[in-house]
């Protein structure tokens, strides 16, 4: 087993403070038959592991754990597979550490 | 319909906001500082090593009252294979002195505390706010920001951009470019809780001090990237970051690559029996001189990351930040006392400011160190620590091999690894980019 399939990143996000903004999802997936290339990356590129391929094949998004890195913006955006922003004010991850 | 005026509005209350909001209330300028958080910090992360100088030109006294964690007396840096670590120390007493030229510490814990200094100089600062769109008039000069609060629109002679590095307000604007892949650095991290005296005897530690390790090698995966470990009072804060365009090349998952560090044996120990407390990711701008977008403009300027001022072969960055918050706001005060308009021409003033500190002159200096890595990763990152490596062992192992022969086999894996020509171009290329 490699070591990436022994980690869970949902254990790790457990350990974080969120304040989840429910039914506003601040990044969004453009709807598609066939994901971009750039989608596809997103897949393992997220560090929190918000994107995950469905059953019909194509790449959507849970933002809930998302810890705002912005890594999905620099990749996606520009082709215009994803439309990002921030949370509202207050919402989202919430750091004790950082 | 603007609802409130003022004279400056700072976008973001991490390093580069705070600097710049207390350097303008300070002054006496009328500022409103938004932050999209619940406080300052609760958005940000750091490794984090603090220094003390660019602090102590805007708070003084802080050491009498900031968050810190541990003044650094060791940096190490650890050239990686799979097994093994070929490590440069040093450590000096000298750095026991009384005060300490670089700190660690704990982010959402400082940048409460700095938010506080600038609160208490008279600054309006709100957090939960997130400012969703910079307000521009028919000719574009930037006028005010419109936030996700019910009041909307707020009025201001200046907007500071302190956005960081995912700064949406300035790209939107088409003020600047976003960053590109090639030039951003995403970085995993953990927080390791551990008892102090466990802490302190694993690093060789003793009150206050404090150690760092940098980390390059087989840990990246021949990416362009770097692991740290940092000493906190009771913490480790561990992390790796590489390029963002290496990961999506390589397919490597980035909490995959920071499991495969903490397994590795040299850090394994140094963090066993720890309690993770948080796991964090943030994006580093690591384009350098060359990627330095405009600056200012009507009724504008940028700073900190989201002016991408980072220096990514030393790892600065908070520091370039709180530099360019202060210039900045320092050549706002010097227009308003003026009594001139906060236009492009008269803001070219903090660029200027800018190019004569140390910030721009860093960057320049390094101008050339971004191409050269990102290039030439794999030599860099992989094949030259693992050479490192072996010729360690080599060295090492007593095995009634001669001397001679062993240094001989050394240099021969060298020179297959990387030709004649490679390593004297690498050295050359490195020695020129370095300069
Ligand atoms: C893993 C890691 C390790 C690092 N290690 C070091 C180190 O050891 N030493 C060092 O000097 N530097 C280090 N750096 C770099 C350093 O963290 C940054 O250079 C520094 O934080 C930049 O400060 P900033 O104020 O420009 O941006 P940030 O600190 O990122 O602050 C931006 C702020 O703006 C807010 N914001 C953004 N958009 C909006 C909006 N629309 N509305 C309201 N608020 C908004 C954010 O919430 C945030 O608080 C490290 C970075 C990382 C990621
Ligand atoms: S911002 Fe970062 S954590 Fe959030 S979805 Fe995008 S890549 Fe994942």
């Amino acid at each position: 087993m490699s070591a990436e399939a022994a980690v869970r990143v949902e254990d790790k996000l457990y350990l974080n403070r969120y304040l989840v903004d429910s039914g506003r999802a601040h990044i969004k997936v453009r709807p598609h038959a066939k994901p971009s290339a750039a989608l596809l990356s997103l897949l393992k590129l997220c560090p929190a592991h918000c994107y995950e391929m469905n059953s019909a094949g194509q790449v959507e998004i849970a933002t809930d754990g998302c810890i705002e890195c912005g890594t999905c913006r620099i990749v996606a955006e520009p082709s215009g597979d994803i439309e990002w922003n921030y949370p509202r004010g207050g919402y989202g991850v919430l750091f004790k550490f950082g | 319909m603007i609802d409130e005026r003022f004279d400056a509005i700072v976008v973001g209350a991490g390093m580069a906001g705070n600097a710049a909001a207390l350097t303008l209330a300070q002054r006496g300028l009328k500022v409103l500082q938004l932050e999209r958080g619940e406080y300052s910090g609760s958005k940000n992360v750091q490794g984090a090593i603090l220094y003390a100088d660019m602090l102590e030109k805007l708070v003084p006294d802080f050491r009498d009252d900031a968050p810190l964690e541990r003044h650094l007396v060791e940096q190490r840096f650890w050239m990686m294979d799979d097994n093994s670590h070929t490590g440069l120390h040093y450590r000096s007493d000298e750095f026991n002195e009384e005060r300490p030229n670089r700190y660690t510490i704990i982010r959402a814990q400082f940048d409460k505390w700095f938010s506080k200094k600038v609160q208490e100089a008279g600054a309006v600062v709100l957090c939960e706010t997130t400012v969703l769109e910079l307000l521009q008039d028919a000719y574009g000069k930037v006028i005010g920001v419109r936030t996700d609060r019910n009041s909307g629109k707020i009025g201001a002679d200046v907007v500071v951009l302190a956005e960081g590095v995912s700064g949406l307000l300035g790209t939107r604007a088409g003020l600047r470019k976003m960053p590109d892949k090639n030039n951003v650095a995403l970085a995993v991290k953990e927080m390791h809780f551990l008892p102090q005296e466990t802490l302190e005897a694993r690093f060789n530690l003793r009150g206050d001090e404090g150690a760092v390790i940098e980390a390059v090698g087989t840990i990246s995966q021949g990416m362009t990237g770097m692991g740290f470990i940092y000493t906190n009072k009771e913490s480790i804060s561990l992390g790796i970051g590489c390029l963002v365009a290496d990961f999506e090349k390589t397919g490597q998952t980035p909490y995959g690559l920071l499991e495969k560090f903490k397994q590795h044996p040299s850090v394994a120990a140094l963090i066993a029996g720890s309690e993770v407390k948080e796991y964090a990711a943030h994006l580093i701008p690591e384009g350098g001189f060359k990627a330095i977008p405009q600056l200012y403009g009507d009724g504008w300027v940028v700073v900190g990351d989201a002016a991408q001022l980072n220096n990514a072969v030393h790892r600065e960055g908070s520091n370039l930040a709180m530099t360019s918050g202060r210039l900045a706001a320092e050549a706002i005060f010097q227009i308003k006392s003026r009594r001139d308009p906060m236009t492009k021409k008269n803001l070219a003033l903090y660029k200027k400011m800018l190019d004569e500190s140390f910030v721009m002159k860093d960057l320049k200096k390094y101008r050339d160190m971004p191409d050269l890595l990102h290039i030439q990763a794999q030599n860099f990152f992989l094949t030259y620590p693992q050479l490192v490596s072996k010729a360690m062992t080599n060295f090492l192992r007593v095995d009634g091999t001669p001397k001679r022969e062993k240094e001989k086999a050394t240099f021969r894996s060298f020179l297959t690894a990387r030709s004649p020509m490679g390593l004297v171009g690498d050295a050359v290329r490195l020695a020129r980019a370095w300069r």
